[in-house]
């Protein structure tokens, strides 16, 4: 047996939230008094559940025989060549059952659906990513599935509103505001507000109302206390630093987490800089933004002086998003994870770098951190040991690599 | 202290009758245009009016208030508009509260906020998106400013937190008709009076008023019967898109009539 899968959340000395869903100042419950006894409801079917062997005996079933878990971690030497010295690991999230750590999440979310006794599921998604994981525990326990999606992602990300399609799901496009994720996450709420009775909705990042951004941190920790065990058992030892994207933050939440008590390894977010910080066209949400509510909880917020979101720009439309995880704003002003920005062009060299270097084709979110990986490598210098959470694989992004690169043009 | 919305629900109950309030959004079409539009509301036959802020992510409209709201904000409206807005309304007699999504509140200051609408003449606040158990700033500012706080209650609403909101509220409890966004709808749900009796047992004192869903005169008449306030949102905001300030002093005389109706109590 080589590592075992493990879900269960271990006690921690920084434990956080508070019973209210705080961390620190930031998280609570910034919604409507109607959704409130659906997230009650839902915070007691989760407290319930994790303390329900039976319950974990399923998820941890579902993840390691359908999602394949544990996820492999993958040396990149050729890689790590252009990272200074430094060592660059990869935790493989993108091999996972769908294409990226979403499925974590999901598998958990559904088995709770169920319990809860719920024949209908909601979702909001940006990249397709959580969509297509959510279409897919939908399909594997027979629920009605619907997933809103910004109108602008459901073009540039067109191979995953076909996957959901084939999974049974109903894809909305959603054509309000920027039409990116923010607004499917307004058109979902929405739609919960009217269904609450029926529907459970899915969310797919550390975001949103408590219990929300705990339960799906719970749900994706074991990214990082599966890679923490890899790393003992490989190196001998931790990492020096522990790097993720982070546009709502589940999978760096996922990989930090268990870290957040090893004070010798460095945890670092790359953020999406889009077309560069200065030119206000980005979605780098704790590098610029504000503590302010959007979705449901106070974190940092991308929001212009009169408390309005702003639009967002990131060539990824996972990252693309004005707001972020309570907890990582509260990991942020305590200091103990750093949170950078990445620009477009800075991800796609890390895209097609990696594509090269070692044959995996990350999804366009996962490249931020395989471009910060090698920033961060240098910084740190020889020996340094940088693990890596490649959270999805990039079939995905094909579309919009082809029109970066221009690679149906002549080859130079 | 006394809610600053007592004299309006004394007189409207010495009349019999249930108060109208009715909701537009500051700045829509223009912030001079929205001050026409409310006042036409107020001639038309208002008691009072929810002067909206209007918001980027507005979670609990529907298309119609969705609209407005982003074509006030590419006009360029501002959050001290909305305060002029108010000064313009209570600065003539008319009586006006803001409803706000939180964030902009926030962003503002909340103290800040409050000084700032009870200077323009703001009797209160109603907060869609803050529920009392996030709102201890809000709850001290609108002591030290003298503001009435409306919570929202909802057919969800367990009897503890129908209770809790009522105890926090000051001025009048808004109850949500349905579950469901804001927009006009064609049948007056039998869940709002029930809400209503519910939350009539935890605050007898306290008026209750019924929104989401009503558009004319008839359904105000049905709300009347068993609530304390008629509150109409988008049945305005479509009128006024379509056919301005008349249209809108119609509908509310339309609705003013309906609300001195006296309709057969419905059983509950």
């Amino acid at each position: 047996m080589s590592s075992t899968v493990r879900t269960q959340p271990v006690a921690s000395a920084t434990a956080q939230p508070d019973s209210h869903g705080r961390f620190g100042c930031y998280g609570g419950r910034f919604v409507p008094e109607a959704l409130i006894a659906a997230l009650d409801e839902l915070t007691a079917a989760y407290t319930d559940a994790r303390c329900d062997p039976e319950f974990t005996a399923r998820l941890n079933g579902l993840l390691a025989d359908y999602t394949g878990r544990p996820s492999p971690l993958t040396e990149a030497p050729r890689l790590s060549e252009h990272a200074g010295g430094a060592q660059i690991v990869l935790k493989r999230e993108d091999l996972n059952h769908t294409g990226s750590h979403k499925i974590n999440n999901v598998l958990g979310q559904v088995l709770l659906t169920q319990r809860m006794g719920k024949p209908r599921v909601i979702a909001e998604t940006g990249a397709g990513q959580h969509g297509v994981a959510t279409a897919t525990g939908c399909a594997l326990l027979g629920l009605q599935c619907v997933v809103y999606m910004g109108e602008v992602d459901t073009q540039r990300q067109a191979l995953n509103v076909a996957r959901m399609r084939l999974l049974g799901a109903e894809v909305v496009p959603v054509k309000t505001g920027s039409r990116t994720l923010k607004d499917a996450i307004n058109e979902a709420l929405r739609d919960w507000v009217t269904n609450v009775d029926t529907t459970h909705y899915l969310l797919g990042t550390v975001a949103g109302p408590h219990p929300f951004p705990v339960m799906v941190r719970d749900f994706h920790r074991v990214i990082g206390l599966e890679a923490r065990e890899q790393m003992l058992a490989r190196y001998g030892r931790l990492p020096d630093a522990v790097v993720a994207c982070v546009g709502g933050g589940s999978n760096a939440i996922g990989i930090f987490h268990p870290f957040l008590d090893d004070p010798g390894v460095r945890l670092v977010g790359f953020e999406a800089a889009g077309e560069g910080m200065d030119t206000g066209r980005h979605a780098a949400t704790l590098s610029a933004g504000q503590p302010g509510m959007l979705h449901g909880a106070l974190s940092y917020l991308l929001q212009d002086s009169d408390g309005q979101t702003v639009e967002t720009h990131s060539i990824s439309a996972g990252l693309d998003y004005p707001g972020v995880g309570p907890e990582h704003s509260w990991l942020k002003d305590t200091g103990r994870a750093q949170y950078r920005p990445i620009t477009d062009a800075q991800a796609m060299d890390a895209f097609r770098l990696l594509s090269r270097t070692e044959g995996i084709i990350p999804a366009i979110e996962s490249a931020h951190a395989v471009a910060g990986a090698l920033q961060l490598g240098t910084e740190l210098g020889p020996g340094a040991l940088v693990l890596v959470n490649l959270s999805g694989r990039g079939d995905k992004d094909v579309d919009t690599a082809v029109r970066w690169f221009d690679l149906l043009g002549e080859q130079p | 202290m006394t809610a600053r919305l007592a004299p309006l629900f004394a007189a409207c109950g010495a009349q019999h009758r249930a108060a109208l309030i009715g909701y537009l959004p500051a700045g829509y079409p223009t912030v001079a245009g929205s001050v026409s539009l409310l006042r036409a509301m107020l001639d038309g036959g208002c008691d009072l009016v929810e002067v909206g802020v209007p918001y980027s992510d507005p979670v609990l409209d529907g298309p119609t208030i969705q609209a407005a709201a982003d074509a006030a904000l590419r006009g360029g409206v501002r959050l001290r508009d909305v305060l002029s807005v108010v000064e313009s309304i209570t600065g003539a007699g008319g009586r006006a509260v803001v409803m706000t999504y939180w964030n902009p509140v926030h962003h503002y200051g909340v103290d800040a906020f409050a000084r700032d609408l009870a200077a323009a003449g703001g009797l209160g606040v109603i907060t869609p998106d803050l529920i009392p158990d996030e709102a201890h700033d809000w709850l001290a500012a609108a002591q030290t400013h003298d503001l009435d706080r409306i919570f929202l209650v909802a057919p969800s609403s367990t009897e503890a937190r129908l209770a809790m909101t009522a105890a926090a509220t000051r001025g009048f409890l808004y109850a949500s008709s349905v579950m469901g966004v804001t927009g006009a709808r064609d049948v007056v749900s039998s869940a709002a009076s029930e809400l209503v009796a519910r939350a009539r047992k935890h605050a007898p004192e306290l008026p209750v008023g019924v929104g989401l869903g009503v558009r004319d005169g008839m359904q105000a008449a049905e709300v009347a019967a068993f609530a304390d306030a008629v509150i109409v949102g988008s049945a305005f905001v479509t009128v006024a898109a379509r056919d301005g300030e008349p249209a809108v002093r119609a509908l509310a005389a339309d609705l003013a009539t309906g609300v001195r109706r006296s309709a057969p109590q419905p059983a509950l």
